[in-house]
């Protein structure tokens, strides 16, 4: 034994191999295709926990605001419809990989957060109700949950964005291939904005009292 | 692409274009790319664009701030910016806090403080492990009681200081890890190189080296380059040419005179636990040499989550 030079060559052959075996295996991409998946799990579960966190802010504000006898009553329905259609669809990590499935919880909040920012918009128009100390405490918590959603909402789509570039793109997309790793589903704008645009909500009825 | 002819190297060079379009297709998609306001440089605690507060007032302020991240680690920002246009301030001060990941990087504790003077908005952005210490509640309590009030009156400094002062009782009433001895923020903000890995790197990186360069290049000559090579090594890492030249005469040591590597286990195992206590003192000699230096930078550790609370005067 002295030194490296004079090893065996059938071992330095089979570590040559092995090093050729690890260099494949990451070149197809297969553990970025682990890391990311799992990079994937991680956002979206933060996504769910911040809905899931407005959810559990809305019985508040929906009890503040019918201490206010002359409310609306049309928004606040909706706002409690909305919330009972988004929280009966389960929630669960699996969503990611059932872009149908994905959609309806998508939609579903979506609406909720149109209904909410009305709501928000009307009790605007209530002095009461901007005197309360509690509800106003509610709307900074509300808005802080409305941002928490939106950034966990923009890592989870910077997350797929790079999951879906590396199943898409070659070489990688062969490993996608042997494995079943299919595209994941991210989140569109669209159906939102046009939900929560038009605040269609008359106000006349509070103003003339 | 009729340039991109029948040549391999250009079919690569076309599919390479086609995955970079790819990228850059998705990312247009995602972030929105339109002409939002460019997030400044972390220049110092108090960053203000628009010359509301005097010098005075900034350097006031800006001890404040270092005082709270000399007493409780956390780094707290303040950054005046004349409009945040088109973005709302919330979205802005995100993107500012996000940029910046102000707070020590092992724990992450950071506060970001956008005002938008001319919107006559301010933001508080506050970093996930704050969220306990100033709650959204709290933050925007802070912002509605004390800063209001005293922008109303064009009192910037007054407001900003209530604010910053209110948010430090916060801290100093939430269980934090202590901050270090040094308290500096540049030895936090350089990225995490501890005594442990240098002595992986001398332990097991310099005998392996020392067995194939002596191998390849002769028990002299390899020596030598060992020397030269872990010197370079620990000059690039350490950013310190005594600890690099200590390092690389360590290494000659070991492998010329005591013959480590070169000539097998047997000698290694033997001479070993001497020469590997004196290569790590040498290391971490280095180290506290190359800590210090002044001026501010973020701990790089804050991971803002949209925390916090927006409001307007």
């Amino acid at each position: 034994m002295t030194g490296l030079i004079s090893l065996p060559a059938a071992r330095v052959r089979a570590a040559a191999f092995a090093l050729l075996a690890a260099l494949t295996l990451s070149g197809c991409g297969y553990n970025n295709f682990q890391s990311l998946d799992e990079q994937v799990k991680a956002a979206w579960s933060e996504v769910l926990n911040q809905y899931q966190r407005r959810a559990d802010l809305i019985p508040n504000i929906v009890a503040t605001v019918k201490g206010e006898a002359s409310f609306e009553q049309d928004t606040l329905t909706k706002v409690i419809e909305a919330r009972s259609r988004a929280t009966s669809i389960q929630a669960t990590p699996e969503l990611v990989n059932n872009p149908e499935a994905f959609d309806k919880f998508q939609k579903a909040q979506g609406e909720l957060t149109g209904a909410l920012s009305r709501l928000m918009v009307v009790a605007e128009q209530y002095p009461q109700l901007k005197a309360n100390a509690a509800f106003q405490d509610l709307r900074v918590q509300l808005e802080g949950t409305e941002n928490r959603i939106t950034v966990a909402r923009n890592r989870y789509i910077k997350t797929v964005a790079d999951y879906n570039v590396l199943a898409r793109s070659f070489p990688s997309n062969l490993t996608a291939m042997v494995f079943g790793y299919k595209v994941k589903p991210s989140f569109t704008v669209q159906n939102e904005a046009q939900i929560s645009v038009p605040p269609t909500v008359s106000f006349d009825k509070p103003a003339s009292k | 692409m009729r340039h991109f002819g029948s040549h391999p190297r250009s079919h690569f060079a076309a599919a390479l274009l086609l995955v970079t379009g790819l990228f850059a297709g998705l990312c247009a998609g995602v972030c929105h790319a339109q002409d939002v306001l460019p997030v400044p440089a972390l220049t110092a605690r108090v960053i203000d664009q628009t010359a509301t507060l005097t010098p005075a007032q900034v350097q006031a302020l800006s001890a404040k701030l270092e005082a709270l991240e000399t007493q409780r680690g956390s780094q707290l920002v303040v950054l005046i910016v004349p409009t945040s246009q088109p973005e709302d301030i919330a979205t802005y001060g995100q993107r500012v806090a996000d940029t910046w990941k102000v707070g020590r990087r092992d724990v992450g504790d950071g506060i970001v403080i956008v005002v938008a003077k001319n919107d006559r908005r301010i933001n508080i952005e506050v970093a996930k492990t704050l969220e306990g210490a100033v709650p959204d509640v709290i933050a925007g309590r802070i912002i509605n009681e004390q800063i209001k009030p005293a922008f109303k009156a064009n009192d910037y400094a007054g407001g900003l200081n209530a604010a910053v002062d209110q948010l430090s009782r916060r801290i100093a009433g939430e269980n934090l890890a202590a901050p270090t001895a040094k308290g500096g923020s540049a030895t936090r903000g350089s990225p995490g190189f501890d005594l442990q890995d240098m002595a992986i790197f001398l332990f097991v990186g310099v005998p392996i080296l020392g067995a194939v360069l002596t191998g390849i290049f002769g028990r002299k000559l390899g020596s030598v380059l060992t020397g030269g090579a872990v010197g370079g090594i620990g000059w690039f890492l350490t950013a310190s040419l005594l600890v690099a030249g200590g390092a690389g005469v360590v290494a000659l040591f070991l492998v010329g005179v005591m013959g480590m590597g070169g000539s097998g286990l047997g000698i290694l195992g033997r001479g070993g636990p001497v020469i590997w206590g004196g290569g790590g003192g040498g290391f971490g000699g280095g180290r506290g040499g190359g800590s210090g230096g002044g001026g501010f930078g973020s701990g790089g550790g804050g991971n803002f989550g949209g925390g916090g609370a927006s409001g307007g005067w």
